[in-house]
């Protein structure tokens, strides 16, 4: 059983990191000119649909969480209302947290709200798809031994992992290099892919290495 | 309370460093006193009558040879780019492509000639510049110079050309805009900042260079290319880009010398040679051989070119050119004349007669500048300086005879000629000597030093680490980790005071404190090694470790150091995010799971947990809002500094003006609004102790000063007319008054620093030993302030049992929170005082400051009453503090770069003149470190702040309660008298919280000095590294001791609060 459910995450989370590959490469062949650096914003666009929509689909195909129980139609859409909600919240959030970090607070305003975006996308629209717009499922899963499937497991690392590439990806901002890549948002939003890929991946093979800790309490 | 103890193991752990410190700068620091005099054409050092009759007119000291002079610098023109090699069938890049010079040199013999150039360290551009000049070896810190500009204050050879009405012409690096303003006859400077630039700066010298040699209206001409340089440092020499940027200067080189006339000497130089890789900055031997190439159209050399080209020492250049030029030797030059260019075209013996006398000068003029030299500075070893005198003045004596014979003709050429020749070597050697002694001590890293500096520093740190993980509160442990440790350093000095009393050698004062410090280390280590440290949880300590460790990391780099000011902020608020997501993970901030939760898998969060965001919002807020105060680098040119840095007197609008100045004084009287219901709350304020009183009235008065300060300092010159004697009086009046204030707030607080106010209801005043047990015998006084009751220790079990039935109380207002309340009270004065010394509206940041400490101390506190011994202060904390600190050295417009110095501090109220140079100095230190001085003052309070703010919130709900529970309670909140009552621990908490703040500025100090050693040869070690450096250790020096002066402020209240209760014992 378990075996098998750490087969469907992997298989899940590789969809994901082939589907950011793709959203980098594909565009190319429509687009004349369309590079990940050059047309930046663009891709941070494209990426953020493609990895919501894909793990909306994955959602709703996999249903990781089988425990909810019918539910009327009105709830649903007002269900669908407050995940549309914490997620504008959320990506208002992290524009202002990147903002007080240090991020210009006028120029370049729409790099980093995409960037915002593209945050919240790894993070927050992961736990809405996961837990729901419920707040205090999203605290006790962030914090130790508050998981209790390997989805969830996953969702910790790859969140993790998502904002440590971010904040990484400040780093090299202020080297004298004079990369493309050094200009604000794109090192921070390629540090939170690479993050949030690097997380995709370590997740099942961290499960895999632990099976054996990790016990979930049931609910 | 051991108080001596601890404040004497913080001092030796400082003396350790300051220890380090000292020896790596002597290393590392090459310093040398600039002298302020110049040379002239009437100074008495001309040669012999006979021969000054010959001088023709327009020349100075020796006759002129040529009229003009081009000076082509080609910037890192390494020997091995200029030699050309025939025989070589397949060069590399940089190889052979001047085949223009050898052609020159290979033809034309007599009229040409290379030679290798021996750069001395550091070669660094700017400073070899200075060197080339000025004939001296600049050193990092040329001392009397002036540190806002870059101006070269010394005598120079470009001095010297425009005394002498030459017209001199520039065109090329910037660089020299800045070290010779306002002396050239006419200018092209190009921007030098951009190293991956290779052309900016040779195109346009290029496009300038031939129209202007054609156009005559020149007497020297300077061009200095940089492209090779730039070439180096983006490709490296083995690039083809480099082949192509030789191959233009080759060219260059063949159209100038078509434009030259016959009376115009060529000079073609690089300044410093470069490494493999591209870079020079250092001492070895590639970066130090760069070439020269003397060329001129008339014939210059008698004798044939040696097979390998003579190495001849950079400052040679400059007696040689300014005497071929006929003006005098720059008063510092310290270079030899290349002789073979002064023997003119006669037979031998007149030859060496010429070269005689040039060399004459050049002693006399070395000899007198090493005369006023060492009247100036010690630095020069004395016994060796009396050598040279004698070298000197036995060739002179001797020159003097010789003349006397030749003139009589009492000799015949080849005896003469011998006599010349060792005559002429006399002199070279003596000018060779006193260049080496010079070199010696002003133009070499002292590598052993260095490295020996940066051990004791990395030592101490380490002491500092072992010694804040012990367990210290026993005698046993000052004992053997102070005393012995102490004992072995104090003998080591004597040892060695003594050996040098025995070999009469000069005593290094910092050579003997360095061997004691390191002894006393061993010392500590050797003591340290039986006692077991306590188990420290190593992967708590990972994460403000880490965040320590981003920070050291950051020092290596020139990108990082120069946007420190954005690292600092970015690093403080990811430290207090990752402390909340961690106290989060941890479970911390919810409440525990009750079965029910638990069932439901949900858990809710305290109520702390707004209170703590709302906090964390804050910082984050006043940490951004700080980077509003910024000052800029040279180095990020799209930068602006800050609109808040200048003084309100350069606003034209009046009107903002009037509303900037209302802003900052409103602010300004809110701080100490604050103050004060800070300290009304605990309970502070009520006695009329002449501390309390000066609270009350003396900080509305200084602020009332500092506003008219303000208000008669940034009024426009004019617009006061008739009362502008009066305005001179009030600029110098209100800060002194200020001043004066100030430290009789701060000397009060010495003298009495107790705020308590005692009200005793006891029945009989003689009693027997009394338990002051707090029963508020009036609601009334709950409605104003809280009574902080203190229960005595010695107290026995027994009356602790009787105490229902007690009588006899003392309340104390304010007793729970007295050390804070000295603490905040120095403190508000401090700020006063820094904020006097910037200009006003920097005022606004030192309330972001003031405001941002406030957060972190509640933040810090919150967090350890979620978790954590109160007793000991944890890394995080200590760490956020320091990152605070250098956060705001930074937003009180700062940079470690010494134009960015703010000078005017040093004339808040004094007019233009300073008779010492200590009270400027001082008033500088202070403006520039005032936000190290401020957190390291209020260190402690990490410390104390915690059991200040243990007092709970239900005290205040519930007034009314039956006493016996008010009693349970009471005695719960003793606040700050918690520390008193476990008097070793508190001395132990107090050493603890010294050593780990020591330790984290000891890591960033390490930091920069392993950075300045290790990129001793980095392009950028002049302009940042060193700077950095010298600003971290200055920092640390202040830091530490206002950490002394804090912690001992903290001790003096201790003690006053220990009177105070042996008086009330008494009564």
């Amino acid at each position: 059983m378990k075996e098998a459910e750490i087969r469907r995450l992997l298989a899940a989370n590789l969809l994901c990191v082939f589907t950011i590959i793709l959203t980098a490469v594909v565009p190319s062949f429509f687009w004349d000119g369309f590079t990940v650096l050059g047309t930046h914003l663009a891709w941070l666009c494209i990426c953020s649909v493609c990895v919501s929509t894909l793990n909306i689909i994955l959602h709703l195909v996999l249903k990781p969480n089988q425990s909810h129980k019918r539910s009327s139609f009105a709830h649903k859409i007002s269900r669908f209302l407050k995940c549309c909600i914490y997620f504008f919240m959320s990506c208002i959030l992290f524009h202002a947290i990147i903002v007080l970090y240090g991020a210009p607070l006028i120029e370049s305003v729409t790099e980093t709200f995409l960037f915002a975006v593209l945050l919240s996308t790894f993070t927050t629209l992961q736990c809405l798809c996961m837990l729901g717009p419920n707040v205090q499922a999203w605290i006790r899963v962030f914090s130790k031994n508050g998981a209790m499937s390997i989805w969830e497991s996953s969702l910790q690392i790859t969140t993790i992992c998502s904002i440590l590439g971010a904040w990484f990806g400040a780093f090299p901002i202020p080297l004298d290099w004079d990369r493309p890549w050094q200009v604000w948002p794109i090192s921070c939003s390629l540090g939170a892919t690479f993050g949030y890929m690097a997380g995709l991946i370590i997740a099942p093979l961290w499960i895999h290495w632990n099976r054996k800790q990790l016990t979930y309490k049931s609910r | 309370m051991q108080r001596w103890p601890v404040l004497l193991f913080l001092a030796w752990v400082c003396f350790l460093f300051f220890a380090g410190i000292g020896l790596f700068m002597s290393g590392f620091l090459l310093t040398r006193i600039e002298l302020a005099s110049s040379s002239s054409c009437a100074d008495p050092l001309l040669p012999p009558p006979w021969e000054r009759q010959g001088l023709p007119p327009g020349s100075c000291w020796a006759p002129q040879r040529f009229s003009k002079a081009v000076l082509v610098i080609i910037d890192a023109l390494h020997f091995e780019f200029a030699r050309f090699n025939p025989a070589k069938t397949s060069p590399l890049p940089y190889e052979n492509k001047l085949s223009f010079l050898h052609h020159l040199a290979t033809s034309q013999p007599r009229h040409a000639r290379l030679y290798r150039f021996r750069a001395d360290p550091p070669t660094a551009t700017m400073q070899r510049i200075k060197g080339l000049t000025t004939g001296s070896l600049p050193t990092f810190i040329d001392v009397g110079s002036n540190f806002a500009t870059y101006a070269i204050q010394e005598d120079n050879l470009l001095a010297q050309l425009v005394q002498n009405g030459r017209r001199v012409v520039f065109m090329g690096d910037d660089t020299w805009e800045g070290l010779f303003p306002k002396k050239f006859f006419r200018s092209y400077f190009f921007p030098s900042f951009n190293v991956k630039d290779l052309h900016t700066v040779d195109d346009g010298i290029l496009q300038h260079l031939y129209p202007t040699v054609d156009s005559g209206e020149w007497d020297v001409l300077i061009a200095h290319f940089l492209g090779v340089d730039h070439c180096g440092h983006k490709h490296g020499p083995d690039h083809p880009e480099m082949a192509k940027k030789l191959t233009q200067m080759n060219e260059m080189l063949r159209s100038l010398v078509d434009h030259l006339g016959n009376d115009t000497l060529l000079l073609v130089a690089g300044d410093h040679g470069m490494t493999e890789t591209g870079d020079h900055g250092g001492d070895s031997e590639k970066e130090v051989n760069a070439a020269l190439f003397v060329y001129s159209k008339t014939p210059l050399f008698v004798t044939v070119p040696p097979e390998e080209p003579e190495a001849i020492p950079q400052v040679n250049l400059v007696p040689t050119v300014a005497l071929l030029l006929g003006v005098p030797i720059p008063y510092s030059n310290i270079g030899e004349v290349m002789a073979e260019l002064f023997s003119g075209d006669g037979d031998a013996v007149s030859a060496a007669l010429q070269q005689l006398s040039v060399y004459h000068i050049n002693a006399k003029q070395v000899d007198r500048f090493l005369h006023s030299y060492s009247l100036v500075a010690q630095d020069l070893p004395a016994e060796q300086l009396q050598h040279l005198q004698q070298l000197f003045s036995s060739a002179v004596e001797e020159h003097t005879q010789l003349l006397a014979q030749v003139q009589g003709a009492t000799l015949v050429p080849p005896e003469l000629e011998s006599r010349l020749g060792s005559l002429i070597s006399r002199f070279q050697l003596y000018l060779r000597e006193a260049r080496a002694l010079c070199t010696q001590s002003w133009a070499r890293f002292h590598l052993l030093r260095m490295v020996g500096g940066c051990t004791l520093i990395a030592t101490s740190c380490l002491l500092c680490y072992m010694a804040s993980e012990l367990s210290a509160s026993s005698d046993s442990f000052y004992r053997s980790c102070l005393l012995y440790p102490l004992l072995w350093g104090l003998m080591v000095a004597l040892l060695l005071g003594l050996a040098h009393a025995f070999t009469q050698e000069g005593l290094d004062l910092l050579l003997v404190s360095s061997w004691a410090a390191a002894a006393s280390q061993l010392g500590f280590f050797w003591h340290w090694w039986g006692r077991h440290p306590k188990q420290a949880p190593w992967l708590g300590l990972a994460f403000p470790m880490g965040i320590l460790l981003f920070r050291c990391g950051a020092m290596f780099s020139d990108s990082f150091v120069v946007a420190e000011a954005r690292v600092a902020p970015f690093l403080l608020a990811s430290l207090v995010m990752l402390l909340v997501g961690k106290l989060h993970w941890d479970g911390r901030l919810t409440v525990p799971e009750g079965p029910k939760q638990q069932f439901l898998g949900f858990s809710s969060y305290r109520r702390e947990i707004w209170y703590l965001l709302c906090l964390v919002a804050m910082l984050l807020i006043c940490v951004r809002l700080s980077g509003f105060f910024h000052q800029c680098r040279e180095e990020i040119p799209q930068c602006r500094p800050s609109l808040f840095l200048s003084p309100l007197a350069s606003l034209r609008n009046t009107r903002a003006k009037n509303l900037f100045y209302l802003l900052c004084v409103v602010l300004l009287a809110g701080l100490v609004y604050a103050v004060r219901s800070w300290l009304r709350h605990y309970g502070n304020l009520n006695s009329s102790d002449p501390l309390v009183l000066f609270v009350r009235w003396g900080f509305p008065l200084v602020v009332l000063c500092i506003a008219c300060y303000w208000a008669v300092a940034s009024s426009a010159d004019d617009s006061l007319g008739k009362l502008q004697e009066l305005v001179q009086v009030a600029v110098v009046a209100f800060p002194w008054a200020v001043y004066g204030l100030a430290s009789m707030g701060l000397l009060l607080l010495l003298c009495n620093p107790m705020t308590v106010f005692a009200k005793d209801t006891r029945e009989s005043p003689g009693s027997i030993v009394t338990p002051y047990l707090g029963v508020p015998t009036s609601e009334v006084d709950f409605l104003h302030v809280i009574p902080q009751i203190y229960k005595r220790m010695q107290e026995s079990q027994k009356s602790r049992l009787e105490r229902g039935s007690c009588r006899a109380t003392v309340a104390a207002y304010g007793l729970g929170s007295v050390y804070s309340a000295a603490l905040v009270i120095a403190l508000t004065l401090l700020g006063f005082l820094l904020m006097l010394l910037h200009s006003e509206r920097l005022s606004l940041a030192f309330l972001l400051l003031f405001l941002e400490a406030f957060v972190l101390l509640h933040i810090h506190s919150r967090a350890r009453g979620l978790a954590g011994d109160p007793f000991s202060v944890p890394w995080y904390a200590v760490i956020s503090w320091l990152l605070a600190a250098s956060q705001f050295f930074y937003s009180t417009g700062h940079q470690p770069i010494f134009p960015a110095i703010h000078w005017n501090a040093a004339f808040v109220g004094f007019h233009l003149d300073h008779s010492t140079n200590l009270l400027p100095a001082v008033l500088v230190g202070a403006n520039t470190f005032a936000s190290h001085i401020l957190f390291a003052v209020g260190c402690p309070l990490l410390l104390l702040w915690p059991f200040v703010c243990e007092m709970p919130s239900s005290q205040k709900k519930k007034p009314k309660k039956e006493p016996r529970e008010e009693l349970q309670e009471v005695e719960e909140h003793m606040m700050e008298m918690r520390l008193r009552e476990s008097p070793e621990k508190f001395s132990t908490a107090l050493l603890q919280l010294g050593l780990k703040y020591l330790f984290v500025l000891g890591t960033q100090l390490l930091a920069c000095v392993c950075a300045a050693m290790i990129l001793r040869r980095h392009l950028m070690v002049w302009k940042v590294f060193a700077p950095k450096f010298l600003f971290e250790s200055l920092g640390f020096v202040v830091s530490s001791i206002c950490l002394l002066l804090g912690i001992s402020l903290v001790m003096r209240v201790d003690c006053a609060v220990s009177t105070w209760f042996n008086q009330l014992q008494l009564r």
